[in-house]
């Protein structure tokens, strides 16, 4: 590990509630190590506002190894920054250059209010999965695991969809603000598995149905959710929804 | 304080289902009638959500994070046991359970870890129907591996993401009776305390993250599911918001806590890098089935990792412990690793690390083999350390993992205080004083779906079923507590007194919490921790700075509060460790070795849980014992030889 320091600039996003104005707020920061995750550089940032009296900057994080898809803010215009597949907190401060300025604001999105600063409202994406998105069974004592097989390479490519982490960057990188990439994810992990499937129709319309509910947008195929996807989701999951949905549309019984 | 663990009479085998037959039920048409208040939505607390919303009761769910689908329990990796015995390997339930209470080195209750043992193959069942993928045969049949030195094949798995998929399991059938009305979802809530009315639980004071609100909830028992208490020690592989504020709200209101000081330290994490460090990142313990670890024969030797050459290098592990080298328990392995850099030879600029080395495993298997394996790992480790294993050596170094110590509970999970329950690895009971792999998210889920479901309805049968308010004078008298409290942390900055951050204090408490109750503990360091740790606490509360107030969104009030218990709570866990004057688990007190340096258990004298009971703030806690008897397996000395 090569611990070198880099001095940087960042323009962070300030905002002190949902209806507030927001503004950019400019600080320099020196000897910054680049073994450093960028959520710790914000710590070192918040530590110094903190000591002068001045309000920390206030962002969402909890496990910060790129997994419970808490962290996530908007870095020079890309959700998550500039590397591929990878949550905000596991961005690097040696991705960047010394003297660098870095933009940094909240995840926007129609149906993302912003909290304060770089938090927003995602309770929309638990919203869609209370419509519909999951296996309807009791706990109690089901069949042995075992009893239905599933081919391996259907698990996996469930597995692949399920890997999701509910983030919210597909709808922050959306021009049209919807997180399809989310519940294409979702729809697609049950429709594949035998599990699901029980419900697939049900489950795509009214999943489909609560989004828009929410003021979401919808796909029009421009793939940047895909581009930012931190779990490396595709837009095939976007496109077995589509699929879905328009099976269940045709032929379910009401 | 009455410890009765309510353990059922008769066989072993035979002591669930007598208390499943012995506890009373509930009528179908009153558990509507029935609330329940959840604290936390990892594995325990919501599969215990979703469950009891099934059954009808009304469910209060409660969580810190935005989502529920967040909690802690998602970031594990390797997977959970079951003995299925699908691999036809000679896995049985008793092995599991043997398995199990040797692995906690023979201290915790032989018929809480048979019940474990005998519901985690539903567990399995219930997840597979909910639709979780599961690692899968070319057949379609569910995948196993071997894990934590079990010598069977009973873990199952979703890829390296076990503990997300298993969450999202629990979460998904709770999103479902929350469209069903059953559960009433509280996000970014945090519990400030516990109400007790007339020696039982009503109720808890929640702060509302969002708005600062101080808000009273009530219902007929509550289950506090709020993981351990790992970041006591500041670094930690828990997540950022674990804290012990839940728990040890309850412990101050009359909840026995049990053994705080038994701490798993896992030995494979990524090695401090610098003073900034926020937390630290876990490898899979898995790592160890291919990877060899040594140092420098040479003190502080620091040339680079490959330039040093075969006869150079000390494989410590290997040397020590012929037979299972490299495999030794997560205990064993952490402190052979303190002790190499402690004597001189640790590795980096810090001194702080050992290597894990695949060199030999890649020339053996080839690069391919070992990347199918390992590539995920290797791809995260190369992201934070900008360094590629497999062309030099990994660094690594243990990291404050799990915590088995936690509120006292009896077999049904209910605390000392009547109608308190807690679950999971909030609760201290099916561990000892060493978790093996792949059982935390068995013991989590065993306790939601398999156990409290049962046991709770013996407890809210005897509770007349009229609704619950929040009248009572406790619950205000508990919610100004809690804003004075609040004005408390906010006053030095309001007064303009120069002082320190939140994380200051934290990095101080931690670094004693380490340093005097870490891998290895002796009564000197102890001593020297209980004196500390007073003094670290009256500085915070003299100096800490919390900008911003109370009636909004405010992390570093919210930091505050956290630290502030721990720094009680830090007390505590020095406290049993001083008194428990012998080695067991991933409890090493020096004084209690072999000629060989293993940990010596004194079974005459400590095989027993020590149960802490808070007599009042300033007051010295009281030590109470429940007995540890061993009538199926006989306890012995662990050798890894």
């Amino acid at each position: 590990m090569s611990s070198k320091t880099i001095n940087i600039i960042v323009k962070i996003w300030r905002q002190n509630g949902p209806l507030a104005k927001g503004a950019f707020e400019e600080h320099a920061l020196k000897d910054i190590s680049t073994d450093s995750s960028f959520l710790e550089m914000i710590d070192v940032l918040n530590e110094w506002l903190t000591i002068k009296g001045l309000e920390p900057i206030a962002f969402d994080h909890d496990c910060r190894e790129g997994i419970c898809g808490m962290c996530g803010a908007v870095v020079n215009g890309t959700a998550h920054g500039p590397d591929k597949e990878t949550t905000l907190c596991q961005l690097h401060m040696r991705r960047f250059k010394n003297g660098d300025t870095i933009v940094i604001e909240p995840f926007r999105s129609q149906g993302f209010p912003i909290v304060k600063d770089l938090i927003v409202d995602r309770s929309g994406l638990d919203r869609i999965i209370q419509a519909g998105g999951y296996v309807s069974v009791n706990t109690g004592s089901p069949q042995d695991g075992n009893t239905i097989l599933i081919p391996q390479h259907v698990a996996e490519q469930a597995m692949d969809a399920a890997a999701c982490i509910g983030c919210g960057a597909c709808a922050a990188a959306c021009p049209n603000g919807t997180p399809m990439l989310f519940l294409g994810a979702k729809v697609s992990q049950f429709a594949l598995l035998p599990q699901g499937q029980l419900e697939a129709k049900k489950r795509a319309i009214a999943m489909v149905m609560q989004m828009d509910k929410d003021g979401f947008g919808n796909c029009t195929n421009h793939r940047e959710c895909e581009a930012v996807c931190p779990k490396g989701i595709t837009i095939r999951n976007i496109a077995r929804l589509n699929r879905e949905y328009l099976k269940a549309a045709f032929t379910i019984d009401h | 304080m009455q410890l009765d663990a309510k353990i059922p009479e008769g066989p072993l085998a035979e002591k669930w289902d007598k208390c499943r037959f012995s506890n009373k039920l509930v009528n179908p048409a009153n558990k509507r009638k029935y609330e329940v208040i959840i604290v936390g939505t990892g594995l325990a607390g919501a599969s215990a959500a979703a469950t009891l919303g099934e059954l009808g009761y009304n469910v209060k769910s409660f969580c810190i994070q935005d989502s529920p689908r967040r909690a802690h329990s998602i970031a594990a990796q390797g997977g959970i046991n079951a003995a299925k015995n699908y691999q036809n390997d000679g896995d049985s339930i008793f092995r599991l359970f043997y398995d199990t209470v040797k692995g906690g080195d023979f201290r915790a209750r032989e018929a809480n870890v048979y019940r474990l043992a005998q519901v985690a193959n539903n567990i399995i069942d219930q997840c597979v129907a909910q639709g979780v993928p599961f690692a899968r045969e070319y057949g379609g049949t569910l995948a196993n591996r071997s894990f934590g030195g079990a010598q069977v094949s009973r873990t199952f798995y979703a890829r390296g993401q076990t503990g997300q998929q298993l969450l999202l399991g629990a979460y998904t059938a709770m999103m479902r009776q929350v469209a069903a009305g059953k559960v009433k979802m509280y996000t970014r809530r945090e519990m400030m305390d516990l109400v007790v009315v007339d020696g039982v639980a009503k109720g808890i004071i929640c702060r509302n993250l969002i708005t600062g609100e101080i808000e009273k909830y009530s219902a007929h028992a509550v289950v506090l599911a709020t993981g351990g208490y790992g970041n006591v020690y500041f670094l930690s592989t828990n997540a950022m918001a674990s804290n012990v504020t839940a728990a040890w709200r309850a412990y101050k209101r009359g909840a026995g806590f049990a053994n705080p000081c038994y701490v798993q330290i896992h030995p494979t994490c990524i090695p401090v890098h610098g003073e900034f460090q926020s937390k630290l990142t876990l490898m899979s313990e898995s790592l160890r089935n291919d990877g060899r670890v040594w140092v420098p024969k040479a003190k502080g030797d620091k040339r680079h990792a490959n330039d040093i050459p075969e006869a150079e290098r000390d494989y410590y592990l290997e040397r020590k412990y012929p037979s299972f080298g490299n495999l030794v328990p997560r205990d064993v392995a952490s402190r052979n690793a303190k002790q190499a850099c402690d004597e001189g030879h640790g590795i980096g600029e810090s001194g702080l690390g050992v290597y894990l080395d695949f060199a030999e495993a890649i020339k053996r298997d080839g690069l391919d083999v070992v990347l199918r394996k390992y590539g995920n790992l290797f791809h995260m480790y190369q992201k934070i350390t900008d360094s590629d294993p497999t062309k030099e050596p990994m660094a690594i170094y243990p990291a404050v993992h799990y915590t088995m110590g936690g509120l006292w509970v009896d077999y049904h999970l209910m605390t000392t205080v009547p109608g308190l329950y807690a679950t999971g690895e909030c609760n201290f009971s099916d561990h000892g004083a060493n978790r093996l792999g792949a059982s935390a998210l068995m013991q989590g889920l065993a306790d939601g779906y398999f156990v409290l479901p049962y046991t709770i309805g013996n407890y809210l049968a005897t509770v007349p079923p009229v609704p619950t308010n929040t009248n009572d004078p406790a619950f205000e008298a508990a919610a100004s507590a809690v804003r004075d409290q609040t004005a408390r942390l906010l006053k030095n900055t309001k007064e303009g007194k120069a002082g320190q951050t939140v994380d200051h204090f934290h990095k101080e408490l931690g670094k004693i919490m380490w340093d005097d109750c870490g891998m290895a503990r002796n009564k000197a360091g102890l001593e020297h921790a209980l004196k500390r740790i007073p003094e670290i606490r009256a500085e915070f509360w003299d100096k800490v700075i919390v900008p911003g107030s109370g009636q909004e969104l405010n992390q570093s009030l919210e930091r505050a509060g956290r630290v502030a218990d721990f720094l009680e709570f830090g007390e505590l866990l020095a406290l049993d460790a001083l008194s428990r004057e012998e080695s067991c688990g991933g409890h090493f007190r020096e004084e209690s070795q072999t000629e060989e340096n293993e940990a010596k258990r004194d079974d005459a004298n400590f095989s027993h849980v020590a149960v802490w009971e808070y007599k009042g703030q300033g007051t010295a806690p009281v030590l109470h014992k429940e007995p540890l008897t061993f009538e199926n397996v006989t306890p012995s000395q662990r050798s890894y030889k």
